[in-house]
């Protein structure tokens, strides 16, 4: 089992809604997001393009945060999501500095926090909530091994970019283009 | 054209717009972490060679101050820490991918074996101070039996202690300016070159103050070599990485750079030791304090301007 995450920008408006379903769902603290949306245009008047994308953790199949975790609390749970053991990590900061998409924090408690692809929902055979909330539905979860997926059929039909995939992190967030 | 026009970042108010998530202790323990790697490294090498008559400052007294420099640098290591409560978890595991939990490993080592360095000097440096107890005494006595073999222990140690401040950071891909392979022998070297000054301060003896001064020199000569082969190797690298070096060449960090590290903290003691070593009289305290202060600043920048260069946003 592989879990990817599928965005399709040219769906999303930008509507912040899975960044607060998020918050909402994973009580995270005040001034800290576990994903959250970015804006970008490109291009010359008249030709300009606007992108949105709601980026997170990505869960990367060579994910550096793992790889400098002093105390193993990082590590790769089923279906290679990334997870953070809250009584085993010391708060060093590594993976924070590791990570080339800024995806982590330093939670009040002390803790490193990110996104976990809502893990706890998965178990209970619910997608996560930022893709559940998604009214423009361009969010799509699944598993790559499985080549029926939605997650698989997307990739095999559609263009596809990765984020800084110069960093080498092999990372499992897909954004349709 | 193809341009970009605007970009909204991404407004976290607690993480953007930059990281900053290791502070100035971070920076003092790699000071302190690299000169106690290099006072160690020396005191090992001339014991080893026998020649421990030469370096009576190295291996007594710099060795109390080691003490001192990898305490302050494990408690600055720990306020940086934020889920305190939980550092025992460093010891649980030993992970060889992370070099953070193969150099708290080192760190732990150094620090006991240093101990027993100044312990078995105990009689020598503190001789009105009588151990009264027997296990103690008998401690000490077999500690100088095997001072040798401590050295033979220490000297790999502190080499891999020396790199290590600089593998720390050049481990991280994701921080451009930190990740290049060069970063690792030039905090070996600028340790040393701090370790010698720290020596040169607190030496009495005219011999080994000349000696050291030599030594620091050659270090000083190869520490601006492996600068410009890493501003070299940055400019021939990546988008990002020749983003990074902006910072270091015409950017926020160029005065800190250039002025403080390089010219006050390098060439300007080099001449003045480089002077001294022709026969004129130099304060010594100068060119050491600056040697000290230079390598202090050196990793002040590196950890701050590091944490200012990114892939994205």
């Amino acid at each position: 089992m592989k879990y990817a995450m599928v965005i399709d920008t040219l769906k999303c408006v930008g509507c912040s809604d899975c960044v607060v379903a998020c918050q909402t769902e994973n009580n995270v603290p005040i001034g800290y997001c576990r994903d959250w949306i970015t804006e970008s245009v490109n291009g010359s008047y008249p030709h300009v393009e606007l992108e949105l994308k709601s980026e997170r953790c990505n869960h990367c199949d060579n994910a550096p945060c793992v790889r400098c975790c002093p105390t193993g609390a990082s590590h790769v749970a089923e279906g290679g999501i990334v997870l953070v053991t809250e009584d085993e990590c010391i708060g060093c900061g590594a993976c924070i500095e590791s990570c080339p998409y800024d995806a982590r924090f330093q939670h009040p408690d002390g803790y490193v926090d990110k996104c976990t692809f809502c893990a706890h929902r998965l178990k209970e055979g619910q997608l996560p909530a930022c893709v559940s909330v998604c009214p423009t539905k361009c969010m799509y979860f699944g598993d790559l091994d499985d080549p029926t997926s939605k997650v698989s059929h997307l990739l095999q039909s559609r263009k596809f970019k990765v984020l800084a995939p110069e960093a080498g992190t092999k990372p499992n967030v897909y954004y349709l283009i | 054209m193809q341009e970009e026009i605007f970009i909204s970042g991404r407004n976290i108010p607690k993480i953007d717009p930059y990281l900053e998530i290791w502070h100035f202790p971070i920076s003092l323990y790699l000071f302190l972490g690299g000169m106690a790697a290099g006072i160690i490294f020396f005191a090992s090498l001339f014991t080893i060679l026998k020649r421990e008559k030469d370096v009576q400052t190295a291996i007594k007294p710099a060795m109390i101050i080691v003490l001192f420099a990898l305490s302050i640098g494990l408690l600055a290591l720990f306020y940086d820490l934020t889920h305190k409560l939980y550092v025992w978890r460093l010891y649980t595991t030993v992970r060889v991918e992370s070099p953070m939990s193969w150099g708290a490993w080192v760190l732990l080592l150094i620090t006991i074996g240093s101990f027993l360095w100044v312990f078995s000097y105990f009689s020598e440096l503190f001789p009105k101070w009588d151990l009264k107890i027997k296990w103690l005494k008998q401690l000490e006595q077999y500690l100088i039996k095997n001072r040798r073999n401590l050295a033979m222990i220490l000297l790999p140690l502190s080499l891999i202690l020396g790199i290590y401040t600089g593998i720390l950071l050049s481990a991280f891909n994701a921080r451009p300016l930190w990740n290049n392979a060069i970063l690792g022998p030039l905090f070996l070297v600028s340790g040393l070159s701090t370790g010698a000054a720290c020596i040169i301060l607190f030496s009495k003896d005219h011999f080994e103050r000349k000696l050291f001064s030599k030594i620091d020199l050659a270090l000083i000569f190869i520490e601006l070599a492996l600068i410009v082969h890493m501003i070299m190797g940055m400019y021939a690298g990546s988008a990002v990485q020749l983003e990074a070096l902006d910072i270091l060449i015409g950017g926020e960090y160029t005065v800190m750079f250039f002025v403080f590290v390089i010219i006050l903290g390098l060439i300007f003691p080099a001449i003045l030791e480089g002077i001294e070593l022709l026969g004129y009289k130099v304060p010594v305290a100068i060119p050491a304090i600056l040697i000290l202060m230079g390598g202090l600043i050196f990793r002040m920048v590196m950890i701050e301007a590091g944490q200012l260069t990114r892939y994205l946003y």
